[in-house]
């Protein structure tokens, strides 16, 4: 048979397709079955962010980062509330600082229980995501217990925490923890040695050190090719410095490398939740300045002064001296940032959010070069992609 | 780690001379503001020169100040994993004047770059693929920019007849409502805004 020239030809990949982890549309140029090009079309999430951030107060503006990355929005406010206090010059008191640990590593869970098992289900598996999905529940009660919502907490304010835990929660978690060892260890006897699941992973998107710092990757993504890098050890925020955990790296960076240090680094979020409710200290749970956090309910039935405190913090709101901050969080995607800039007015002048995913999305062209079409699903599942911090 | 970056903005400016042409401590970050068009150098000298190792460019984001002359800043961030140290990088531009990429640097600056062009409208020199990416197909105007408003010109909604998205004025059911709410926070300190006389009864008790 007489050879014949074939065009390549695009494939259009979503918006809407299961395996694009939200709404991404990803123009494809394949060569037969194999991705020639991976050109993301981002955007279609696209909520003007940080734009409404700069008519709002700062108080106002901590709702929106709950928006962003949805799977685990404590850590998002947690960026945003650490710059504000780096402006303010305020200091959160130590209870304040391990709940905000403490939820923030809840936080971690829930994303990576949701990343690793939807993951699982691009490749193939099923019944990770409906065994997960139990857990991520359990996980979002405790939230609603905290603060009376499931996912749109709202609970990390500049200054400490929204309110304080309710009596008994934290015994709760503790059993909760001594039992979610056992639901990890199921996972990975579906997972790990899985034959399927390792057929579609191992070898697949692979990126080295030097390509990772090219790429900006940050987070599991750049540990899991061999960089020991965690910005809870190398810069630690609240009280991280007094918290024993280890930095799962992996060997190889391919797809699988990355599920392994996801499924490592649960473990560790669970050494972590328990050291922060055994430890917990007493006492406040957020600054005691009334310029910046609101005085108890009870205090303003009788006190002139907590009044006027509370109807100035919820009008105006707080003014923020002028000055500039970059501050980064260890966001269970990788480094969340939020660049911050002040004019001593009460809004910010800009929050730029230096969004984790959007720098890991756009290497998807390089992972995906050379590789079969249904790689492009793996390596977008192992990347771990949230379009509500993508597209901002 | 405060003397440590301090250190080392005396270093960058020294070794930088030509490019550099301010340094200051923000707090305890480091920012260094530089000439449009020494971007590359900068970048190329942070990121390989052996006290800096600055291998990641974590963020470039534009900043608008319609008031100055140069009303964009654009700001580089970049991470160390060496030295465990963040510095930032700055420079100023306008609508009309190009910023050298450093696409050719770091793969990352690629969509970040975009990003600031498509928020905007800083406009990358030798960029290899400089279109808008987060807002609209046929999008236009630049919505981070000071002078664009919140409520945006045009609102999308589904015709039934044309059976297709269409595009029209943005049209509000009730007035953009910005309150002022910059009252100074510790009550009144000076005359009132129009109270003229106040001053001169001050004066008049002097006299």
């Amino acid at each position: 048979m007489a050879e014949t020239l074939i065009k390549n030809y695009n494939l259009n990949f979503g918006p809407q397709h299961p395996a694009a982890h939200g709404v991404l549309r990803m123009v494809l140029e394949m060569d037969g079955e194999i991705i020639d090009r991976a050109d993301p079309h981002v955007g279609l999430l696209h909520r003007g962010t940080e734009k409404l951030i700069e008519h709002k107060n700062y108080l106002q503006a901590v709702p929106y980062f709950d928006r962003l990355d949805y799977v685990s929005p404590q850590n998002q406010e947690h960026a945003f509330a650490l710059a504000v206090e780096k402006l303010l010059g305020v200091e959160v008191p130590p209870r304040g600082q391990y709940i905000r640990i403490l939820y923030a590593e809840i936080g971690r869970i829930l994303n990576h229980l949701f990343n690793v098992t939807a993951f699982a289900m691009d490749v193939g598996a099923m019944t990770p995501m409906l065994w997960g999905f139990e857990d991520r529940e359990r996980l979002m009660e405790f939230c609603e217990r905290a603060c009376g919502a499931r996912m749109h907490l709202n609970y990390f304010r500049p200054g400490g925490v929204a309110s304080d835990l309710p009596d008994g929660l934290t015994d709760d978690i503790a059993e909760w923890a001594d039992g979610f060892t056992a639901m990890i260890d199921d996972l990975e006897t579906l997972l790990t040695e899985n034959r399927i699941f390792k057929q579609r992973t191992v070898d697949i998107g692979v990126i080295n050190e030097e390509q990772c710092y090219d790429w900006g990757f940050t987070g599991p993504n750049l540990r899991a090719s061999g960089v020991p890098w965690d910005l809870r050890k190398a810069q630690p925020y609240d009280s991280y410095d007094e918290m024993e955990f280890d930095i799962p790296v992996g060997k190889h960076g391919d797809c699988y490398d990355r599920y392994l240090v996801r499924m490592h680094e649960m473990r560790q979020s669970l050494r972590i939740i328990k050291q922060s409710i055994e430890n917990m200290p007493g006492g406040p749970c957020k600054s005691n300045n009334r310029k910046i956090s609101p005085p108890p309910r009870a205090e303003m039935k009788g006190s002139m002064e907590a009044l006027i405190h509370h109807f100035k913090l919820y009008t105006e709101g707080y003014h923020v001296p002028a000055g500039e901050t970059y501050t980064a969080v260890e966001a269970p995607k990788g480094e969340f940032a939020v660049y911050l800039i002040s004019d001593g007015t009460n809004k910010p002048y800009r929050c730029k959010i230096r969004a984790p995913g959007f720098a890991h999305l756009q290497a998807i062209d390089f992972l995906s070069k050379g590789h079969m079409l249904a790689d492009a699903v793996a390596n977008l599942g192992a990347l771990d992609i949230v379009f509500g911090e993508i597209d901002r | 780690m405060n003397t440590a970056l301090q250190e080392l903005g005396e270093y960058v400016a020294g070794a930088l001379a030509d490019e550099v042409t301010g340094t200051e401590m923000i707090g305890d970050e480091l920012s260094i503001t530089i000439r449009r068009d020494s971007i590359t150098a900068v970048l190329k000298f942070l990121r390989d020169d052996a006290n800096c190792r600055f291998k990641q460019l974590v963020d470039i984001c534009g900043v608008d100040y319609p008031d100055n002359d140069e009303r964009f800043a654009v700001v580089y961030h970049l991470l160390s994993l060496t030295h465990n140290l963040r510095i930032r990088v700055k420079l100023w531009t306008d609508e009309n004047t190009a910023v050298p990429t450093v696409c050719g640097l770091f793969s990352s600056a690629n969509w970040w770059e975009r990003e600031a062009w498509d928020m905007f409208g800083i406009y990358f020199a030798g960029h290899p693929d400089l279109r808008r990416i987060l807002s609209d197909y046929g999008f236009e105007g630049h919505p981070l920019r000071k002078d664009f408003p919140l409520t945006g010109y045009v609102e999308v909604r589904y015709d039934d007849e044309k059976k297709r998205v269409v595009y029209e004025p943005v049209k509000l059911q009730q007035d953009f409502r910005s309150f002022d709410f910059l009252s100074p926070w510790e009550g009144i300190q000076a005359a009132l805004p129009g109270d003229e006389k106040a001053e001169d009864a001050v004066e008049g008790d002097d006299g």
